[in-house]
């Protein structure tokens, strides 16, 4: 697990039938190229996350293909209809392997 | 006086005089930051101190005189990269790092227990009599409470911790004590203000007195005020704080520079701090 990967998101707590919410998303990550190399010239692997995908009550919002180019602390910002109340899930793929997910909950009415 | 509009001829006589007084000066605008709790306006203008009359009518965060994208990522805690840093903060607040496995919350509880700290810091420690900035608290509790290994003066941990903590203190109004025990430190610190070092010749004063307002190349000079640090500068994609920032400035004057963490750089802290007694200790502020 990549050090110090911590996810922060923010969803309107509440919302009127048929909104569309602005949420807002952040992972402190390091996203490590794999182009740079370190002091003695050996190349610095690649660690980045490369997937990112957020869910509303079991249906998919934004699903995201990231690449190497992508900088430091990876922000995302997008919006979403929403006409019940639910609960958006979020989840970061890691190259290593890890998974790393955040839960907000929404109440609509 | 040592006016604004003396420098601001000064530049005009050298024909500078239509780029400088378009650009020069900081921006009028009102800092409130939306956060988890609310909305917080911070004071980021006010009268100087009584000490700072004679040279500045009024004082300004260094926040009026970054450009509007650098100023708006201040004024949303989620936008503010600097809030990744205090969430590292927390993690190592709450860790049972110590050698008996204590933790900051095993003696202080929350964070909260912080507040108003970074407004008052550097401070004289009544018991000891030593100046003592916040990375000292930090290392007293670090080496005598918790024993283990002094974290270094701009180690991340030891930024991380900063961040949070500043945080704490976020809209509470700088006012560090001048008199009494502080004195000599403070005295010792404007000394080093306007001493002039390295290579260029040049004194904290040369930029942040004579010439706030007015372009460096391409920086815009502000007055030099530290209520905003520790900083998320972008250029460095981290956390600056106002030890490593002196460094910088010094630096650039090309000198040898004293060390952060060093006496001379406590006591020009102090002084500079005082320099911004009335406003808002910012938390972690964005800067570029």
């Amino acid at each position: 697990m990549a050090e110090n990967a911590k996810p922060r998101v923010r969803v309107p707590k509440t919302a009127a039938p048929g909104d569309i919410v602005e949420i807002k998303t952040l992972i402190s990550h390091q996203m490590e190229s794999g182009q740079r190399k370190d002091a003695e010239g050996n190349v610095i692997p690649r660690s980045i996350i490369n997937r990112f995908t957020c869910d509303f009550n079991g249906q998919n919002v934004i699903d995201v293909a990231i690449e190497p180019a992508v900088s430091t602390n990876p922000y995302f910002e997008f919006t979403a209809k929403v006409d019940q109340s639910g609960e958006f899930v979020f989840t970061w793929y890691d190259d290593d392997g890890s998974v790393y997910e955040d839960r907000a909950s929404i109440e609509v009415g | 006086m040592r006016s604004h509009a003396t420098t601001l001829a000064a530049a005009a006589l050298w024909g500078l005089g239509s780029l400088g007084a378009a650009l020069a000066g900081p921006v009028e605008d009102t800092l409130t930051v939306t956060t988890d709790a609310g909305e917080i306006t911070l004071v980021t203008t006010a009268p100087a101190p009584e000490h700072l009359r004679d040279v500045f009518d009024t004082i300004y965060s260094g926040w009026h005189f970054r450009e509007d994208e650098t100023r708006d990522l201040e004024r949303d805690d989620f936008d503010n990269p600097g809030m990744v840093f205090v969430d590292r903060g927390r993690d190592m607040w709450n860790a049972e790092i110590g050698a008996n496995g204590e933790s900051c919350a095993s003696c202080h509880g929350g964070p909260e227990s912080m507040k108003g700290l970074r407004a008052v810091t550097p401070r004289v420690d009544p018991e000891s009599g030593k100046l003592m900035l916040v990375e000292d608290y930090i290392n007293e509790c670090v080496t005598e409470r918790m024993g283990r290994e002094a974290w270094g003066m701009t180690s991340n941990e030891m930024k991380d911790m900063l961040a949070l903590i500043s945080l704490q203190s976020r809209g509470e109004i700088v006012n560090v004590a001048i008199d009494g025990p502080a004195r000599p430190f403070w005295e010792k610190g404007r000394e080093l203000y306007y001493t002039r070092f390295g290579q260029l010749e040049m004194s904290c004063a040369n930029c942040h007195e004579d010439n706030w307002g007015n372009f460096i190349r391409a920086d815009h000079l502000s007055q030099g005020q530290v209520n905003g640090f520790p900083t998320y500068r972008l250029k460095d994609a981290g956390m600056v704080t106002a030890q490593q920032r002196f460094v910088g400035c010094v630096r650039d004057t090309r000198a040898e520079t004293f060390k952060a963490g060093s006496d001379e750089f406590k006591a020009l802290e102090l002084y500079v701090a005082s320099r911004g007694n009335g406003l808002a200790v910012e938390g972690v502020s964005v800067r570029h």
